[in-house]
């Protein structure tokens, strides 16, 4: 029996697309987060400029910009890939001492502090995406609660071993060693020294090279999550079952999402280390991956904006609390449980929307008023 | 007639569980095949081996006369099967029409519109619907989704799990209403049922599962008059 299906002739490619795409969903959301990112930026420096933030919060600077981008990359594995990663901060270690590695070796050859740093922020990003390909291969078939262990014990794995790692550059080059001192020829420099960490780092991170850094990171994802394959990828987290029975290659997406992850990350961590004269493996725990993950579920899960303002206040939060002493970090996690129960909190959900819709509303006709009245 | 699929003494387990125990089985062009069976007895887990979802230790799936038993599942779907997944999902939050879209995820971007316009033809339902958030629709509008939506990969073979499944009478009167003039459009319909009344009454050809093995085989009007398939599952 052959096929009789009437087919019309297709519509242009754009006509379908424009079906295809919330358009103008994406772009809001595209609009508010950059909008966030560089509005955030303007207030911070000229906050500073006019005297009006302190130093100890303008050190925060960096910080601000880099655990905003951790946490856009995260929220491209938990939020649209929908697996729950608790390794992030692993990925970051990993862009962190491999960057610090490239920029001291960098330092003979490259005058430019600003070039040195971004090649060593590319070259972060590439090994720590090779880090999350290594570990994303074998682990991306487990679901849910075992892949969160799995990238718990990736991130202390990392931890670990940067511990009792030793780098060192002389002049016969570049030299490691594992678990031991290496013993330096003349001219020596010591890059990475255990559970100390890596010292000497030349302090090239600045303000603007975090806002490019968020904006880039920024970039990747909003389009990641606007394709084709962001579309196939979050078909999968919103019904596995259903996405491999219309033809979605699983974990193809999924790695691809896992892996840019830990590339932006790595990217994320080469800017964060050489914010730092010293920089020790302890920075990059458990408790930072959990942070990170902090940021995400605050901000809402999948909701890239909220989860850059929840990077950007918690980071700026223990500052300000610096008044509180003794007290500061009792005053943080009261800050965040209360803050957790508001915003989840329907009532107060449906009430901040509805003043919201109200004020754009306002907006809306008084401008529609405007320009009839140019006209 | 022209085989389109040819299961050959599939053996599946779920763990040290044996699941399917050597089934055999074949659909031919243009028809419907019905497999009927209890709860437990393996017919969801015969649609799943089809599809790649899960893997036979054992024997040979052949699909227009080429083996697919080690074929994952996202090219099985490109090579032309269909499987419509037992309880719906469908993509909750999306809208109908971006369900449909997603359905055609490894169509030809010019014939998708045909395409939708074709799945619109079979469910009208879905047309008034088609701006609709998937997730609001009735258990009958989303079964219908989950159909059109398989439809939109221009299947060869289209399997379908249990759309009737919890679905009111004259629903599933509609359901299968639709799958048999489907059938009549050309596609070749795998259908898996526990109403099996319902299925044999469309179906071409039937099977019966018990516990992993194949007990009966025979035409619809044949399995329907049958005393044991009346005793066992049509209530006497």
């Amino acid at each position: 029996m052959g096929r009789k299906r009437k087919i019309k002739p297709p519509a242009s490619p754009k006509k379908l697309l424009q079906g295809a795409v919330k358009g103008s969903e994406y772009k809001k959301e595209a609009f508010i987060a950059y909008t966030i990112l560089i509005v955030g930026y303007g207030l911070l420096q000229l906050g500073a400029g006019i005297g009006l933030i302190g130093h100890n919060l303008q050190g925060q600077f960096v910080p601000i910009c880099v655990y905003v981008s951790l946490a856009i990359s995260l929220n491209l594995v938990v939020g649209i890939s929908g697996e729950l990663s608790l390794g992030h901060a692993g990925f970051m270690a990993v862009g962190a001492f491999s960057g610090i590695i490239v920029a001291r070796m960098l330092e003979a050859y490259i005058s430019i502090d600003s070039v040195r740093l971004v090649i060593s922020m590319i070259f972060g990003a590439i090994i720590a995406a090779l880090a999350g390909l290594l570990i994303g291969i074998p682990i991306l078939g487990l679901r849910g609660d075992y892949l969160a262990i799995v990238t718990l014990a990736f991130g202390e794995i990392v931890r670990n071993i940067m511990n009792v790692l030793y780098f060192g550059l002389d002049d016969s080059g570049l030299r490691f060693a594992f678990n031991r001192m290496i013993d330096l020829e003349d001219n020596s420099q010591r890059i990475i020294t255990g559970a100390i960490g890596a010292t000497g780092i030349q302090q090239t991170a600045t303000f603007t090279a975090g806002l490019f850094l968020a904006l880039f990171t920024l970039f990747i994802v909003l389009n990641i999550k606007n394709s084709k394959h962001g579309r196939a990828i979050m078909a999968v987290r919103d019904n596995r079952i259903a996405g491999e029975s219309i033809g979605i290659d699983v974990k193809k997406y999924k790695l691809t999402a896992f892996v840019i992850s830990a590339g932006l990350a790595g990217m994320a961590g080469a800017l964060f280390a050489q914010n730092y004269s010293t920089l020790a493996p302890i920075k990059f725990n458990f408790n930072t991956s959990v942070l990170i993950l902090v940021f995400v579920v605050l901000g809402g899960i999948g909701n890239i904006w909220g989860g850059m303002i929840a990077a950007a206040l918690l980071t700026i939060l223990p500052e300000a609390l610096r008044q509180f002493a003794d007290y500061r970090m009792l005053t943080y996690a009261i800050v965040l449980v209360i803050v957790m129960i508001v915003t989840y909190n329907p009532t107060i959900k449906t009430n901040m929307s509805m003043r919201i819709e109200k004020v754009t509303s306002r907006i809306k006709i008084k401008k529609k008023q405007t320009e009839k009245g140019v006209a | 007639m022209e085989s389109v699929l040819k299961v050959d003494k599939i053996n599946v387990y779920y763990g040290a569980i044996h699941a399917i125990k050597g089934i055999s089985f074949e659909v031919n062009k243009g028809e419907i095949v019905t497999l009927i069976g209890a709860n437990g007895a393996g017919k969801s887990t015969t649609l799943h081996t089809v599809s790649g979802l899960l893997r036979s230790k054992t024997g040979d799936i052949k699909f227009l006369g080429e083996s697919i038993a080690k074929t994952p599942a996202h090219r099985i779907v490109a090579r032309g099967i269909s499987h419509v997944p037992e309880g719906r999902r469908i993509f909750q939050e999306m809208t109908v029409r971006e369900n449909l879209e997603m359905g055609a995820y490894i169509t030809k971007k010019e014939r998708i519109k045909g395409n939708v316009e074709y799945v619109y033809e079979q469910f009208p339902r879905l047309k008034e619907r088609r701006s609709q958030i998937a997730g609001t629709l009735s258990g009958g509008e989303q079964q219908m989704l989950a159909m059109g939506r398989a439809l939109m990969s221009d299947p060869e073979l289209l399997m379908l799990d249990e759309p009737s499944m919890g679905l009111a009478p004259i629903l599933v009167d509609q359901i299968f209403e639709i799958i048999s003039n489907l059938n009549k459009t050309g596609t070749t319909i795998l259908l898996v049922e526990q109403n099996a009344n319902m299925a044999l009454s469309i179906a071409d050809r039937a099977y019966v599962i018990e516990t992993g093995k194949i007990m009966l085989s025979g035409t619809g009007k044949e399995l329907a008059k049958s005393e044991e398939v009346k005793k066992a599952y049509l209530g006497g």
